[in-house]
């Protein structure tokens, strides 16, 4: 049965007939895997890519060689990530069917069938089921967070005294520009990329996505921006930490280059998954999903990739300027030819605020949802909600000049930026009153999931207080750049989105994989995360208005206690996440112990689907009839009825073919 | 006026009255807790007292710190509560579902009346705050709007109304500091003299950098080519940390000195001392004019001679290639 089909244009004369065949059944040719693009091509492709690149480069620019300030020519290492980047996404397939588009060949049956192969060469492919690239994200997005957490143990290992040093300068800054750069790109899609790409659909009752080679696409994108990023390293990595601060950056040896590459790349990936999402929000719903039913996560999802839609633009634009000031010597931020380095802040900051609520937004969805399911009780408010999240994605621009509020920018407006940062404490206060709405007088349940859910409403709220501190301008002045900053954004990001992924990950993975995950073990990694956590996040709120600022290796020796107390909390809190790997490792791939459709006895769509959900997630497109937090209502309808009769959708939307059982392509009529 | 917090009250409930026993917890716990950060914790808390920007500073963290604490423990005791009250017992029903509240409208409405009133109370205190002590510290750019009192005048003499300018220089990975008062000399500690309203000019030869004096409560970002002006008027005498607090290479660490608030006539003295030895040595002669900007490429590199004479790195141009560092 066809994920993609085009009913109103005729399909050029192919092998492939309409209503195509599953795949490996008659008529079907797949060839061995070896020989189909995927990631083993994509790797060989990369490689010659990059030599290719860095040849031409090297040709191109052999006789103007180097960096202003650098004394490096950076124009093959630049050309040869456009290259190798382009053969891994060519290794991939991403381009052929774009290629017999173009040729008037009929497209290729292997890639749009992938989601319905058994088997796991499936995710090393460019395949268009959104529950594959929901998968292939969420080991993605595990792997950038175990890597940037590693580069954390280093900085902290390093804190560990102020004057005794385990690395040298450059290499703690490479340390802290790493796992800084590969944090804040990773959280942009921990929740977006896997449960965003998975269940977005699924909870809209749609069988697919508006665009599924865009989101595929948008995935395959982030290992390249993994790999270039870390290939930093090999330059000895970049000392401008994730926020690239001109002229710094100029300066700075080839690394540089690694992270604006990687940077740019993960925003293009951004920006493909935001209007993704956007698309599928609004066009594929299924009927009686009204816009007042719709799933608090979903809603995330729409507001966020609004956000990203509208903010990467211009953090895509700073980078692409920072390599041109770096290769072709052009002179966007340095002042001293006429450039401006407040251009760089201001571009940076103007999609790195928003950017912090495309971190935070989603984890107030995913939380919304568990918080509904373990209350029994229906979400308290669910229109002052959805406006909260709206009007923390509206406010989100226009609170950026807060991070420059000592750097020298005319200072009129401070008074405004103060204001708008106050402001957007409003809407995301209505988390709050949401949360607390739904705990009144609820029948709570102590899950895994709930008590992520838990902790995340105690980490958010000493986040997002110290977020009001930092927005004074006065007490700001003492706060600015030092670890207090560093505390609140940890608060907010991996207290509160991490701990709302992990909540995610141990309310849905059942659903995705069809496995238990163990409980005890899942309670240990509860408690010692929440533990450990606050223990080595909250002193560095102390620390901070005691004089240290951020990503320095040495420190005054009074501080050498409360590092000490840190960093020790800190490599706790590796081990709590060790906790979760093996739980995660050993549930998935040894106990697999088989979980039940709706273990949650959830109200909410992709619970009423078989775990893990049919390739093509329902038989026929699904009438809702209720909203999904109607819990405690007597006599509430079920949520959807999943196999409605032959013909109702069909009379919805005229002109649709009446649809015989078996599911022809002309039910394709989620628009 | 922090004490207001209306949405702490939910819907009055019929069998034990949930909505008054958390208010009357709520308001013995953030009281408790307010009279614990005001009395106790104010006089510690950081960036101290010792000028008129510090001491702004540290009534803003207090009063800041006073009007969140009700705040987070109205929604710490509201979910500790919650969990204890409705939790699942064993015995309970395991398969009942809550009651069915969808919303409430007075709730709702006062609880988004609550938070606008703390965030405009928030934002009128803050604006005040800013604007009375002249920018309380933070750097306004070449241009700034709220000044101190102070007349200028190109000689300083203590005892007057004369502003002191101070200029701060950075450059990858030391601070240099220049007296334009007395001959544009230059000085590798920063030397403040007490009661005197201070005009501090923040600027950087190659990256961006930050001026921290951690206990004057002054940070203004030092940018190449551009002026940034900061105030402050040191209150009592003693010494002061410097330190880089923008990310400016791989010695930003390591980038810090520290600086003494002395008395007027012991500042004056020690000014003209150092300005005749610049002068006797040749420093002065050599050094650029004082100007607001420097632009090190243009500016002859006659550092290196000058570094071994007076251990001077500043605007006299010598900074490290940046491909090539050295340890300071």
């Amino acid at each position: 049965m066809a994920i993609e089909t085009h009913q109103d244009r005729p399909e050029p004369a192919s092998s492939e007939p309409a209503g195509a065949p599953p795949v490996g059944g008659p008529g079907g040719v797949l060839r061995p895997w070896h020989l189909r693009p995927g990631a083993h091509l994509g790797v060989l492709c990369a490689a010659a890519g990059y030599l290719l690149g860095h040849l031409l480069g090297n040709f191109l620019s052999s006789a103007y060689q180097q960096n202003l300030l650098s004394d490096s020519n950076d124009i093959p290492i630049v050309l040869g990530y456009t290259f190798g980047t382009l053969g891994w996404l060519g290794g991939l397939g991403v381009f052929n069917d774009l290629g017999r588009q173009m040729l008037g060949r009929p497209l290729l049956a292997e890639v749009r069938h992938g989601g319905s192969e058994a088997g796991l060469s499936k995710y090393f492919r460019y395949t268009l089921d959104h529950k594959v690239v929901g998968i292939q994200y969420l080991y993605g997005m595990i792997a950038y967070f175990l890597t940037g957490g590693l580069f954390a143990m280093a900085i902290r290992s390093e804190l560990l005294s102020p004057s005794y040093h385990l690395l040298g300068p450059s290499q703690y800054l490479m340390v802290v520009g790493e796992h800084g750069t590969m944090m804040m790109m990773m959280m942009s899609s921990v929740i977006l990329g896997p449960f965003g790409q998975y269940f977005g659909p699924l909870l809209i009752g749609s069988k697919r996505v508006a665009f599924p080679r865009i989101e595929a696409l948008g995935f395959w994108l982030t290992p390249a921006a993994y790999v270039i990023l870390l290939s930093g390293v090999l330059f000895g990595g970049f000392p401008t930490g994730w926020t690239g601060y001109e002229p710094l950056a100029t300066q700075a040896t080839a690394g540089e280059d690694a992270y604006f590459f990687a940077f740019g790349l993960m925003g293009l990936s951004m920006i493909l998954a935001g209007f993704n999402m956007i698309v599928t929000v609004i066009n594929y719903r299924a009927p009686g999903m009204r816009w007042s039913r719709l799933p608090m996560f979903v809603w995330s999802m729409f507001t966020v990739s609004f956000l990203q839609v509208l903010s990467v633009p211009v953090l895509i634009g700073a980078c692409y300027m920072g390599l041109m000031d770096r290769t072709f010597q052009t002179a966007f931020f340095s002042n001293q030819l006429g450039g401006s380095s407040f251009l760089y802040e201001d571009l940076f900051w103007f999609f790195g605020h928003p950017e912090v609520y495309i971190l935070a937004l989603p984890g107030f969805g995913v939380i919304s949802e568990v918080v509904a399911v373990f209350c029994r009780k229906p979400l308290f408010g669910y229109r002052v909600a959805a406006a909260g999240m709206l009007g923390v994605g509206i406010l989100s621009f226009f609170v950026w000049q807060h991070h420059l509020f000592d750097s020298g920018i005319n200072p009129d407006m401070r008074p405004l930026f103060m204001l708008t940062t106050e402001l957007i404490s409003i809407p995301t206060g209505f988390i709050y009153l949401v949360g607390m709405g739904t705990f009144w007088k609820a029948r709570i349940r102590f899950t895994v999931p709930m008590l992520f859910a838990l902790a995340f409403y105690f980490n958010f709220l000493i986040g997002g207080i110290s977020g009001v501190f930092l927005s004074d301008v006065p007490a700001d002045t003492t706060e600015h750049g030092s670890f207090f900053v560093m505390a609140h954004f940890h608060y907010t990001i991996m207290g509160g989105l991490i701990f709302a992924f992990m909540a995610g990950i141990y309310y849905w993975l059942p659903k995705m994989t069809g496995f238990k995950l163990n409980e005890r073990l899942g309670k240990l990694h509860f408690w010692t995360m929440f533990i450990f956590f606050n223990t080595t996040f909250l002193p560095l709120f102390a620390i901070g208005l005691m004089g240290m600022p951020r990503r320095v290796f040495e420190y005054a020796r009074n501080l050498e206690t409360l590092n000490d107390w840190v960093s020790i909390s800190a490599f706790c809190l590796g081990v709590s996440i060790l906790i979760f790997v093996v739980n995660f490792v050993m549930s998935m791939l040894f106990w697999r112990e088989p979980e039940v459709d709706n273990p949650w006895r959830s109200r909410s769509l992709e619970w009423q689907l078989s775990s893990p959900p049919p390739p093509e997630n329902f038989r026929r497109v699904p009438v809702i009839l209720s909203g999904s937090y109607d819990y405690g209502v007597p006599d509430a309808l079920p949520v959807a009825d999943l196999n409605p009769p032959a013909g109702v959708i069909g009379a919805a939307y005229a002109g649709a073919p009446a649809a015989p059982p078996g599911m022809p392509p002309g039910m394709e009529v989620s628009r | 006026m922090t004490t207001t917090e209306p949405a702490a009250q939910p819907a009055p409930a019929p069998e034990p009255r949930h909505g008054r026993r958390l208010f009357v917890l709520w308001l013995v716990l953030s009281l408790a807790a307010d009279l614990l950060i005001w009395f106790a914790w104010k006089p510690h808390l950081p960036p101290g007292d010792m000028s008129d920007a510090a001491r702004h500073q540290q009534f803003d963290i207090a009063v800041l710190a006073i009007s969140a604490a009700p705040v987070i423990v109205f929604a710490i005791l509201y979910f500790v509560y919650a969990l204890v009250v409705w939790r699942i017992r064993p015995g309970d029903d395991a398969a009942g579902d809550g009651e069915p509240i969808y919303g409430h409208t007075k709730v709702q409405v006062s609880w988004i009346v609550g938070t606008t009133v703390i965030v405009m109370w928030l934002f009128v205190f803050g604006t005040v705050e800013l604007v009375t002590p002249a920018g309380a510290g933070a750097g306004e750019g070449p241009s700034p709007i709220w000044k101190l009192a102070g007349t200028q005048s190109a000689t300083w003499t203590p005892g007057g109304k004369t502003m002191l300018d101070v200029q701060v220089i950075g450059q990858q990975w030391a601070w240099t500091y220049r007296y334009p008062q007395f001959g544009g000399m230059e000085s590798s500690e920063l030397m403040l003299p007490v009661n005197t309203p201070v005009t501090f000019h923040v600027t950087s030869l190659d990256v961006i950098h930050s001026f921290w004096a951690y206990q004057l409560g002054v940070k203004a970002d030092a940018n190449p080519q551009v002026d940034n002006v900061a105030y402050v008027t040191a209150k009592t005498l003693g010494s002061v940390t410097v330190r880089c607090n923008e990310l400016c290479g791989i010695w930003h660490g390591a980038m810090f000195n520290y600086g003494h608030v002395v008395s007027q006539s012991a500042f004056q003295s020690w000014a003209s001392g150092v300005q005749a030895k610049e002068k006797a040595d040749g420093v002065l002669a050599d050094l650029p004019p004082y100007a607001l900007t420097y632009d090190p490429t243009v500016i002859p590199q006659m550092g290196e001679n000058l570094i071994k004479i007076d251990g001077i790195t500043g605007a006299a141009g010598y900074y490290y290639p940046p491909s090539d560092p050295v340890t300071p």
